[in-house]
């Protein structure tokens, strides 16, 4: 048994990360068939339990600015415009512009279509361009249309590409389909960083989501989203408590670190700091930083806003003092 | 893009105090005891001190019940149980429980606060688990009331008269709830002695009983120490004894009530087995071993105190369990981010430390948190212990604190005889994604509470209670009222 003086630091030890194989889609079923069940009542006794930690004064005000800094700022509406996007764009580089202290959003998400919009609205400001692609938000479409997508993005200079997973394939058992699409579609990204949704609220068992999870990150997948945001149920805390256990575990496992994203429902401060109470005490702090924890949202903003003039003042403003994109 | 991250207040779990305000509460500086229902004068009695375990600091001074107040208590339940309470119907006994359950709720936070500041366990417990399933209690039991009729006990079932009540430290008011609801639903009056060193809460309970117009005597509180819980236990005026604490004093308390035709119950001591089979669920497995053994400081009766690991899994358990154990949060009780707080008593954390101590001796290995403890008050790291054998004293004996000790088993069988090779019998865990192993387990177990895929969960409607050394009688549930009733 290995000593017990090595255990006991809630941190990561730095570890170097392993190449993954998987050649057969026998070797992906034995790679998940070592994968813990998630009993549903204590996942979500967990986060119930996390949700009561208390953020206070300057533990407040730090995880505000670093929610902000977590934001890929969104919109995947039918009726986008390049007036929009632009709009979202100018927001997403400077949130408050009555308030040069407030840090930039991680990205803006867009559709392909409009990416280069965005390309032209944020220069080199840093603010990343998160494109979703592979026929979002339903994934139902060839593999030759997926990859044309997600080339089509990346080629008007999408430095982020979020796909869906083929939930279809994987609820009929068909893992080694959805595993050589991310594959795919990783290969396609090129230097893209690759967020993989999962859609959780399509796989609804949690079972189901952390294998998910695990298909997704030994394909290669950067980061791990839980949704597109067009579904009935979206990102919750419990699913998000057990992806990132999935993050956490492939790191002890893999070496490697890959990110969480939380998408859609995600609306308020309080909700946020939730949130980020759960990455702290599952993942560790590592995770604290927008390269590897992100919210998409877009309404998430203008309350973070307005509860980070609240710390800064000691009062509320009226919620037109911040701008609607 | 990392640049704009600050990260400086979040980095390394530091979260900045979040002290519950103490000013919602307002301690005298002396009580007396509740009788006949009022306060008797503090000046009247022999008066000893109640202190804040995190701190030190006197909270207040209590009375020391001698001999003439248990009298003058056990009198005036008397009384009110022949001209008063006896003669109520059910519905009318129901509505002062109702009363209590929602005056529970009103002053909830007030009571929090209090047991926080008189026992040292976190606020986050007092205000999400003590003072809530306090109220539950009072709700539930005040449902049966006006229905014993139909309880499965016969028709027209008869209260015993007069219950005398002795319970711990480690969940004040909580088990006063325990203990006095489902007597007065079942139409008893009662004398309730809270322990030593925590006795404000069940004071503050009085107020409220006295708030919500219990006839006067129907509920008597009289404080003090094991003198004072010797008195009442002894006393020839009451019809039935209620103990929960240690199994020495139950032992003691059962031989004096021998013959006597009282009715005891007894719930005592354990050494809970949280059994871990290679096929559970790792990460709520993990969470249940830590609620099993760190809520409440480990000061929980039915603690899961003993992790039986199955051997294959062992080493990915402990490498998972003390990574969290490291994340536990122990310090200001008041703190609303505090996860462990203090040791109850001097005397509690001496006798965990020694037996730690024995842990090392007897050639266990101790992992200790790192955490830092405050420099007052009583407090005691989180410790869990690898390698321990059967025979160690660490794997037999109630520790009563943050203390696991961790033990491995191959097979089912193998896993069944260990956990049941203990005096104790009071509750047990399974984790196992296999039901069919679960309840096989479950079948062979002596304990009176079997917990799968969780630990420590109450609710007024389950019987809680032990075998063996851990005592005899259940609280809670429709059986609960069994204790009060004569059937």
């Amino acid at each position: 048994m290995t000593s017990v003086a090595a255990y006991g630091r809630p941190e990561l030890p730095a570890t170097t990360p392993r190449p993954i194989r998987i050649g057969s889609e026998h070797e992906l079923r034995s790679a998940l068939g070592g994968l813990s069940g998630v009993d549903a009542v204590g996942l979500e006794a967990r986060a119930a339990k996390l949700g009561t930690r208390s953020l206070k004064q300057d533990t407040k005000k730090a995880a505000i600015d670093l929610a902000i800094t977590m934001v890929d700022l969104t919109t995947l509406e039918g009726a986008d415009t390049a007036g929009k996007v632009h709009a979202l764009c100018t927001k997403a580089m400077r949130p408050d512009a009555s308030d040069l202290s407030v840090p930039p959003v991680a990205a803006v998400c867009v559709y392909p279509d409009l990416v280069q919009v965005a390309v032209r609205a944020l220069g080199n400001s840093g603010v990343n361009i998160a494109s979703v692609a592979t026929a979002f938000p339903s994934g139902r479409a060839s593999l030759a249309i997926k990859l044309a997508d997600v080339h089509e993005a990346v080629a008007a200079g999408a430095t982020e590409i979020d796909m869906v997973i083929d939930r279809g394939a994987f609820l009929s058992g068909n893992i080694g389909k959805v595993f050589d699409e991310i594959v795919a579609v990783k290969e396609a990204c090129g230097a893209a960083h690759l967020k993989v949704i999962l859609e959780t609220g399509e796989l609804v068992t949690y079972d189901n989501v952390r294998r998910a999870s695990w298909i997704a990150m030994l394909a290669g997948a950067d980061f791990i989203k839980t949704s597109t945001g067009k579904v009935g149920v979206n990102a919750t805390i419990p699913v998000t408590l057990l992806m990132l256990e999935a993050v956490r575990d492939f790191a002890l496992e893999m070496g490697n670190v890959v990110g969480v994203k939380a998408a859609g429902g995600i609306r308020t401060t309080k909700d946020a700091l939730k949130y980020l109470v759960v990455v702290n005490e599952t993942a560790g702090s590592r995770w604290l930083s927008p390269d590897y924890f992100r919210f998409g949202a877009s309404s998430l903003l203008n309350d973070l806003l307005m509860q980070r003039t609240k710390q800064a003042t000691g009062s509320y403003v009226r919620a037109d003092r911040f701008s609607g994109d | 893009m990392s640049d704009h991250t600050p990260l400086s207040s979040l980095n390394s779990l530091q979260y900045a105090p979040a002290p519950e305000s103490r000013a919602v509460v307002t301690l005298q500086s002396a009580y007396g005891h509740f009788i006949n229902g009022d306060f008797t004068n503090p000046a009247s009695s022999e008066q000893f001190a109640t202190l804040n375990p995190a701190t030190g600091e006197q909270l207040a001074t209590v009375a020391q019940g001698s001999d003439a107040d248990v009298d003058a208590a056990v009198a005036a339940a008397r009384k009110a149980y022949e001209k008063v309470w006896s003669k109520l119907p059910g519905s009318e006994r129901a509505k002062y429980l109702f009363r209590i359950a929602r005056l529970i709720q009103e002053r909830s936070r007030e009571l929090a606060v209090l047991e926080t500041l008189d026992n040292g366990k976190p606020i986050r417990e007092t205000r999400d688990i003590d003072v809530p399933m306090a109220a539950a209690w009072f709700f539930y039991y005040a449902g049966w009331a006006d229905k014993l009729d139909y309880a499965g006990f016969g028709p027209q079932p008869a209260a015993l008269g007069v219950a005398g009540q002795v319970i711990p430290w480690n969940f004040p008011l909580l088990m006063a709830a325990w203990k006095i609801a489902p007597a007065l639903a079942a139409g008893n009056t009662v004398v309730l002695k809270p322990a030593e060193t925590t006795p404000l809460s069940a004071l503050l309970l009085a107020d409220i009983i006295r708030q919500a117009g219990v006839p006067d005597g129907v509920v008597n509180i009289v404080t003090g120490d094991g003198r004072t819980g010797a008195a009442l236990v002894n006393h020839p005026g009451i019809n039935k004894v209620a103990f929960t604490g240690s199994t020495e004093v139950g032992r003691i308390i059962q031989s004096a009530v021998a013959g006597s035709g009282k009715k005891l119950t007894l719930e005592l001591g354990g050494k809970g087995a949280n059994i871990v089979f290679a096929d559970a669920p790792l990460d709520e497995t993990i969470e249940g071993i830590i609620d099993g053994i760190f809520f409440n400081q480990g000061h929980v009766c039915c603690a899961g105190s003993r992790l039986l690991v199955q051997e294959s899994i062992h080493d990915d358990v402990i490498e998972r369990l003390l990574r969290r154990v490291e994340q536990l949060r122990v310090g200001d009780p008041l703190d609303k981010n505090t996860d462990v707080g203090a040791i109850n008593s001097a005397a509690q954390l001496a006798k965990i430390t020694e037996l730690s101590d024995a842990g090392v001796l007897e050639g266990a290995t101790r992992f200790t948190s790192s955490c830092a403890l405050p420099s007052t008050g009583f407090f005691f790291a989180p410790t869990v212990f690898t390698g321990v054998e059967q025979t160690h004293r660490i794997a037999r004996e109630e520790i009563f604190g943050p203390v696991l000790s961790v033990l491995t088993f191959r097979t089912p069988e193998e896993a069944v005889a260990k956990a049941n090779n203990t005096t104790f019998g009071l509750a047990a865990g399974i984790w196992s994604e296999k039901g069919s192993r679960t309840l096989w387990m479950a079948e062979r177990l002596r304990a009176g509470v079997i917990w799968a895929n969780t630990y420590n969960k109450f609710d007024p409607t389950s019987p809680f209670g032990g075998v063996r050394e851990s005592g005899f009688g259940r609280e809670g549930g429709r059986h609960g009222l069994e204790s009060y009733l004569n059937v």
